[in-house]
């Protein structure tokens, strides 16, 4: 079973900070391996238990991104390619994909290809279901859990809004994943980040991926973001800190005047 | 590309579980504006099986074209197919905006209709504008804590997913004239690789919906247990509403997943929203701030959560909400 996992490292936006204008502080900001994807190679990696097999992980970043990858390698991934050019500078969904589909078919055949169903950054939850649409293979999104590999197939179980959906793919087939509640990452041991240090790194260029290179970076990038601005605030309203009941009487006249409660 | 081919603008409608979604008709309702402002033409398609009589209600809405497309084999979503019939469909019609809801099905076959069509994708909109002629695609990122305005200004369709809830329908006008117009859904060729085993549902029947309340009372962290959420259950039912939940709450198995609002969960929009022991992660604000009213209720002062409440009460739920109950039964005795 060859397996593959596509990894971004990301900003870690639950601690943000904001200036006194209320823009996001983006200096100073961790950057971590998106969860996400942390849970689709931790699934990748419960698939090898169970069946056997080669889990790499990929990437198309810019160097740094090395830490997120290492932390892979860490956790239990056999091999990092780390596609990082200039070429790709500005890459939206679209190029990204792009870029990405030419190296899986390049390093490949895989049987499965994991990725995070979004990233904590853009959220887009582009990249899964592109990558599959250019190596024209079936996928799923919104994947909680591998159930079973069987007779050359994959069975996912795929969430719904209110419920869920076992689907079955034929492979090679690609799953977006997202973590179920109250899943917990593993940290990296001791010995995997001193294993991690002799784990195959692959860096690759823009010419050691064959493709139009006109789909590249933001050439090859239909959508550009033209403003970036902090989102409109609310204003903080009355807040109560006496009795209860008056508290609660007041309110519920306002309720009325605005035709909340009739 | 020759991008003046392409006019007018297209609703990609979902039919779920043999009905319409609600975010059909708003987006429906939206995308009327922007076609009236571009002076252009509005479609809308649904994809199906036995669904031509929904064609009347998405001209009511304000589609000039309904295009119904049914088969057999379309009455079950599967991402691949849809993807390349729907792909297939906005080629053969060329229009210069495509709009497709952002539920867990849109966010699955869009980024393969745009990848088919090599063209730009904006997930997840909050807003839409058209400013002098051309589509801004405004969305939030980096967890809600950055807007960002998109556009795509050489490629055709622009296609954009925008969330259920973020747009209210319109006027829903029986007699608005609009054609209605039945396409084979084109199918040679696709190979099919992908099978439905099995659907779960795991909402309780009969329970609301909590992005389709009016009401919406939330609860957080601060609830303590499972058991906590019966009061809000309670009150919710006292004010036609639904109970949902912030993501530590689900998390702690207190609430199901499909209540959960905020960025990985729901985005709501009620008239009335109550966040009871939440303390307003930007995650959870940006699931439920564009309410018309919030109320917050929490034994932090400094929690965030009254930063964007038009009403909060600092202090323990368990003796607030009881008092809410009380009070507000009297109300609606009158």
């Amino acid at each position: 079973m060859k397996i593959l996992v596509l990894v971004k490292q990301v900003p870690d936006t639950t601690d943000v900070k904001f200036n006194e204008n209320g823009v996001m502080i983006r200096e100073g900001l961790q950057s971590i391996l998106n969860m996400f994807d942390q849970f689709a190679l931790e699934e990748a990696l419960r698939i090898r238990e169970m069946y056997g097999g080669e889990v790499s992980v990929m990437t198309l970043a810019p160097e740094q991104a090395k830490t997120a990858m290492q932390k892979c390698l860490a956790l239990g991934a056999d091999k990092a390619y780390h596609i990082s050019d200039r070429a790709f500078g500005g890459s939206d969904t679209l190029a990204t994909s792009y870029a990405l589909s030419l190296a899986v078919q390049k390093t490949g055949p895989y049987d499965i290809i994991f990725a995070g169903n979004q990233a904590t950054d853009g959220d887009t939850g582009h990249i899964g279901p592109q990558v599959a649409e250019w190596m024209k293979i079936p996928h799923t999104s919104y994947v909680e859990r591998v159930e079973k590999i069987e007779n050359g197939t994959i069975t996912v179980k795929s969430l719904l809004e209110d419920g869920y959906r076992m689907i079955e793919m034929k492979l090679p087939a690609l799953v977006a994943c997202i973590p179920p509640p109250n899943f917990e990452y593993s940290n990296p041991s001791m010995s995997g980040i001193i294993k991690a240090k002799n784990k195959p790194y692959i860096w690759m260029k823009a010419d050691d991926i064959d493709g139009d290179k006109s789909k590249f970076g933001l050439n090859g990038s239909p959508t550009r973001v033209v403003k970036m601005y902090p989102p409109p605030k609310r204003e903080r309203g009355q807040i109560f800190t006496g009795d209860y009941s008056e508290s609660v009487r007041k309110i519920i006249e306002h309720l009325k005047e605005k035709k909340v409660i009739e | 590309m020759n991008i003046d081919e392409y006019r007018g603008i297209l609703v990609v409608g979902e039919v779920y579980d043999g009905k319409v979604r609600p975010v059909t008709y708003q987006l429906i309702s939206k995308a009327r504006e922007m076609a009236s402002s571009l002076n252009t033409k509005l479609s809308a398609v649904l994809m199906g099986n036995n669904i031509s009589q929904y064609a009347n209600d998405m001209i009511a809405y304000g589609a000039d074209t309904a295009y119904i497309m049914e088969d057999k084999v379309l009455e079950s979503y599967v991402s691949e197919l849809y993807a390349s019939v729907l792909a297939r469909f906005i080629e053969s019609i060329k229009p210069e905006i495509v709009l497709i809801p952002a539920t867990h099905t849109g966010r699955e076959y869009g980024p393969r209709i745009a990848a088919y069509l090599q063209t730009g994708m904006t997930a997840d909109c909050t807003d839409l504008q058209i400013r002098n002629g051309k589509f801004i695609q405004i969305r939030p990122a980096y967890g809600g804590n950055i807007m960002g305005e998109i556009i795509t200004p050489n490629h055709r369709p622009q296609i954009a997913t925008v969330r259920p809830n973020v747009f209210k329908v319109g006027n829903y006008d029986k007699q608005r004239k609009g054609e209605t117009v039945k396409v084979k859904p084109d199918m040679s060729n696709i190979n099919i690789r992908t099978m439905i085993k099995d659907i779960v549902k795991t909402t309780v029947t009969g329970t609301k919906k909590v992005d389709e309340a009016r009401v919406v009372v939330s609860g957080g962290r601060g609830i303590g247990s499972k058991e906590g959420f019966s009061i809000l259950q309670d009150l919710a039912d006292l004010l036609g509403g639904a109970v949902g939940a912030s993501r530590v709450a689900v998390e702690l198995g207190w609430m199901p997943k499909s209540a959960q609002v905020g960025q990985s969960g729901l985005t709501v929009a009620p008239d009335l929203y109550i966040a009871v022991g939440i303390s307003g992660t930007i995650q959870h604000i940006v699931g439920m701030k564009d309410s018309k009213i919030i109320i917050a209720i929490n034994k932090d002062p400094n929690a965030p959560i009254f930063n964007i409440a038009d009403f909060g009460i600092v202090g323990d739920y368990r003796e607030i909400i009881p008092i809410f109950i009380e009070e507000l039964k009297k109300e609606l005795k009158k």
